[in-house]
């Protein structure tokens, strides 16, 4: 069967068709609300915050250029509010801490050494990685961005995308290392 | 270091830093071809991609625990749209370039005969007709319309052909300049969402030229996207 596209879905949500918006809605919000929560930390906060980026697709549907997949304008709609909302109120900000807050409730990677569990020592590793690199990682990994899609979410060069990804995947790597798994790199 | 070896520790460089894109396929088909050679070639970087792939499987592992959010966003977003002001404007925004195409072409031209690339065969282009109407239908009232030219029927069996869809904001008189500046024909549709198929020669394109055509299109304030038509 085949499905609606994104583009056709914008579409008819810039003719002001509230079901297709509820069709898109459906399809993407988990995803937009998991890359938000990464941000602010409260599943409460990332619910309003997904409602509000939405809601932007509702009243910018007719300038939507399908330059970029739709998925791709969400998520920088969703960055630029996530990071608005952490500029009002200046004590959250983007930090490990709001970060962790969040992560999965996997042991601390001493005690997931004990158990030899590699998986959960990564996941806890990267918890421990800078909000710029956790954001990387996770556009490229989980929500499967290209080089041009992150650097059009982000707003920095293609160049600069590659490079922080290098840099984050170093760093894991380093904090790996530490946390007693040798990977041979970096 | 000579120069060869400078190149190939550049081109080194450049596939490493695409490796991750490699492990979730996102990469174009020539770039993975480029990164699988590598890999063959170099245990070291193989030995990396490895490590990639388990951040990869763990990064997702990570996310998918992050839970999902409650009925209440979804409540909330159709709440606020219900009370937003650009939902009332549209509402009261009677005329629609899209339905009016739509009508227009589904009274000429039966979807049956109006295109079938399987069969090599018959499209009906409707434009000229068209867009006499458009100018005597649109916007009563605004009385400023003239007939562009008479109903023609002609048939074509090969060409260029793409997907269009035009800004939601574009007028009859834009679409129109549009149309006539690049010597496009309106073939079938709309699908969903306004989509059209649209003619921009009557013979093939050479692929380059073809996509400065679309990007030259798709810098048209009239046009809202442009797109090559999907091979049937």
């Amino acid at each position: 069967m085949q499905t609606t596209s994104d583009e056709v879905l914008i579409g008819r949500i810039a003719a002001g068709d509230k079901l297709a918006m509820q069709v898109l809605f459906a399809r993407h919000h988990v995803r937009v609300y998991r890359f938000v929560l990464r941000f602010v930390g409260d599943p409460g906060r990332a619910e309003d915050l997904i409602s509000e980026v939405f809601l932007d697709v509702w009243r910018q549907a007719d300038k939507f250029e399908a330059r970029s997949q739709v998925s791709t304008w969400l998520l920088a709609i969703a960055r630029f509010k996530a990071l608005s909302a952490l500029r009002r109120r200046p004590d959250e900000e983007l930090d490990d801490e709001t970060a962790q807050a969040i992560e999965d409730q996997s042991d601390d990677p001493e005690v997931a050494m004990q158990k030899k569990d590699t998986g959960a020592i990564l996941r806890q590793c990267m918890t421990k990685l800078s909000a710029e690199h956790r954001e990387i990682i996770d556009l490229v990994y989980y929500h499967e961005k290209s080089v041009e899609e992150v650097a059009k979410i982000v707003g920095v060069p293609e160049n600069t995308v590659k490079t922080r990804m290098f840099y984050a995947r170093k760093r894991l790597g380093e904090l790996l290392k530490a946390a007693g798994v040798e990977r041979g790199w970096p | 270091m000579n120069t060869n070896t400078k190149i190939k520790a550049t081109e080194r460089e450049e596939i490493e830093s695409l490796l991750p894109w490699h492990a979730a396929g996102t990469l174009s088909r020539r770039e993975a071809q480029k990164v699988e050679q590598a890999l063959a070639e170099d245990a070291e970087l193989a030995a990396q991609f490895e490590t990639i792939r388990e951040d990869l499987a763990e990064t997702i592992v990570a996310n998918e625990s992050l839970g999902a959010p409650s009925a209440r966003a979804m409540q909330k977003l159709m709440a606020d749209i219900e009370a937003d002001a650009s939902t009332a404007r549209r509402a009261s925004t009677n005329f629609s370039l899209g339905e009016w195409l739509s009508d227009k072409l589904s009274a000429f031209s039966p979807r049956t005969l109006a295109w079938s690339a399987s069969a090599a065969a018959l499209a009906i282009v409707l434009q000229a007709g068209l867009l006499a109407g458009m100018f005597v239908n649109e916007r009563q009232g605004t009385s400023n319309f003239h007939t562009a030219s008479v109903p023609k029927v002609e048939t074509v069996s090969v060409g260029t052909y793409a997907m269009m869809s035009f800004a939601p904001d574009a007028n009859v008189a834009d679409v129109t300049k549009l149309l006539e500046t690049y010597k496009i024909a309106v073939v079938e549709g709309p699908t969903g969402g306004g989509v059209y198929t649209v003619r921009l020669a009557m013979t093939g394109i050479p692929k380059e030229e073809l996509s400065r055509l679309m990007k030259k299109l798709q810098d048209e304030k009239a046009v809202r996207f442009v797109g090559p038509k999907p091979t049937e």
